[in-house]
């Protein structure tokens, strides 16, 4: 079964975090820590951070087909990060996964605990249908 | 004198992958790392024999290559260990490994499969290891099946064969007593490749290896393993009977076809008759089990030659058979679809109440579209299009929300 795992931040100071060096090395170095847990496990399907806000564009098609940019992202709070896509045996692992993921290390060293969304990944036909 | 590579040649290594295997592993006592170096020895045949021609005794060659891996590995091994006095022993193994070549034991690809289908593994190492040792498949191609980058296919099987070398599980078959005791997680391992080949992703179904085709090809050497079984041949039964369908089971685009809508006529009659046939041998050997009740209720099915004329009050029975032998909330579901039939929608409905508080099932998409279904029938359009909507909200297949959905939109008029 693959899910998705999206990690959601805050959007307050453009997601760039305003901690100590000591705390963003600890941070970073937990979060390639996980992708590489993963792998060994045989679980990872994909792992992508994703730029911060500044350079996220919201597009539409204009009247002429072209597209139109709308330049800076709209008012949410909260923004996508980042996310991956792992193939485990069971939601229960998936949102293990989660757990892991959303307990990074922030300012001070403290667990994060921010809010992961777990999504199943839709597959082709079910086995049988009568 | 060497022969021209062509299309039958990639089966003839798949075939050969699992008795060369077995004599190394045999041979070195070392499953783990056999199975390093009979890939890399497939690997190298895939590269050379297209090009240099197919060697005469194919075996030996692949045995060869492998030895040598096995060997050079050794080598390093002891030269970090620096016990040089050993290496002399190790080369002797394989300067005779060529003379045992002629006898080997054709228990080796079972011993194989007991070893890849190991309690101790989770679902999917146990299938990527079956695929890859038994079926000789690489590891990218399993990881294409699977939509998973070939390096994380690769960490999955070595986590694997780590998990069976921490179990000290030896090189041979297990008792009578243990074979008994673990052939259904083999049968498990080879009917979930089987139905995984059937929910292939929407996007890349194309380029997907053929985990159903095989699967069956699998099982049908595990049942000439172990001829007297009548699960073995149950399951074999069982994959041919659905896999009969597969040209009828959608249009192009994915879309859905219910059973009772397709095409009988683009259903494979080859394999209707060969399903037919062990099925009739299989349940002459008395002890009925799940693979054999499910394939009966298969052949049940494609035996009618309309949609119409298929004999519900037999399938009725055998799903009561079922619901005895190997109960379960999908077995009450499907139970009370059969019942339906025979009995009206309103007993079907009835038999569904009883999964509400099943938490296996309770939220699950199939009973909210069975009950969509059977109340379409009843003429409770209005509960039939809820239902329908809450089974499109829950499922996680695409080709089946999008059934969904239209059913709903059918019964709106939309």
């Amino acid at each position: 079964m693959k899910y998705i795992l999206m990690m959601n931040t805050m959007k307050a100071g453009h997601g760039v975090p305003e901690w100590p060096q000591k705390d963003l090395r600890a941070h970073i170095g937990f979060m390639m820590a996980v992708n590489k847990e993963l792998h060994e496990r045989g679980e990872l399907v994909s792992a992508e951070g994703l730029s911060f806000p500044d350079q996220a564009k919201l597009v539409r098609a204009g009247k002429d087909g072209r597209p139109v940019t709308d330049g800076i992202f709209p008012e949410s709070k909260e923004f996508l990060a980042g996310f991956w896509i792992i193939d485990v045996d069971s939601p229960e692992r998936a949102y293990e996964v989660a757990a892991m993921v959303s307990a990074a290390p922030g300012s001070g060293g403290a667990p994060l605990n921010m809010a992961i969304e777990v999504r199943p990944i839709m597959t082709g036909p079910p086995p049988d249908m009568l | 004198m060497t022969k021209q590579w062509d299309a039958t040649c990639e089966h003839l290594l798949r075939e050969l992958a699992p008795q060369v295997l077995g004599s190394v592993a045999r041979r070195f006592r070392d499953f783990s790392s056999a199975e390093d170096s009979v890939q890399e020895a497939l690997l190298a045949a895939f590269r050379q024999w297209p090009q240099e021609g197919v060697p005469e005794n194919p075996r030996g060659w692949l045995i060869q290559v492998a030895c040598r891996r096995m060997t050079d590995q050794a080598r390093s091994e002891i030269a970090r260990r620096e016990r040089e006095t050993a290496v002399a022993a190790e080369t002797e193994n394989v300067a005779s490994l060529l003379e045992i070549e002629a006898d080997m034991d054709p228990d080796d690809t079972l011993i194989l499969l007991f070893m890849c289908c190991h309690p101790a593994l989770s679902p999917s190492s146990a299938i990527a290891l079956t695929l890859r040792a038994v079926g000789g498949l690489t590891t990218a191609e399993i990881g294409t099946a699977f939509l998973v980058p070939e390096a994380t296919m690769a960490q999955r099987i070595s986590r694997a064969k780590q998990t069976i070398k921490a179990s000290g599980t030896p090189f041979r078959l297990p008792s009578p007593q243990d074979r008994a005791g673990r052939l259904p997680t083999v049968l498990h391992v080879l009917y979930l490749i089987f139905s995984e080949g059937y929910t292939s992703s929407v996007g890349s179904h194309l380029q997907r290896f053929d985990l159903a085709r095989e699967a069956i090809r699998l099982t049908r050497n595990t049942k000439t393993l172990i001829p007297d079984n009548a699960e073995v041949a149950g399951l074999l039964a069982l994959m041919l009977l659905t896999d009969a369908r597969r040209a009828a089971r959608t249009r192009p685009g994915e879309e859905l076809i219910s059973l009772d809508k397709q095409d009988r006529g683009l259903w494979d009659r080859v394999e209707i008759s060969e399903g037919i046939e062990l099925l009739t041998a299989a349940l002459a050997k008395g002890a009925v089990g799940l693979y054999q009740l499910q394939a009966a209720i298969a052949a049940v099915h494609d035996e009618a030659k309309r949609a119409e004329d298929t004999d519900w009050p037999q399938i009725l029975a055998l799903y009561e058979l079922l619901k005895r032998v190997s109960p379960g909330p999908m077995v009450t579901l499907n139970h009370a679809i059969a019942a339906a039939m025979v009995h009206g929608p309103a007993e079907g409905l009835l038999l569904l109440r009883a999964l509400d508080t099943d938490p296996r099932l309770a939220t699950h998409y199939r009973l909210a579209s069975v009950r969509a279904h059977l109340l379409e029938q009843t003429g409770d359009y209005e509960a039939a299009i809820k239902h329908y909507r809450i089974a499109a909200a829950r499922t996680t297949s695409i080709p089946e929300r999008n059934y969904l959905i239209t059913q709903a939109a059918r019964l709106s008029g939309e």
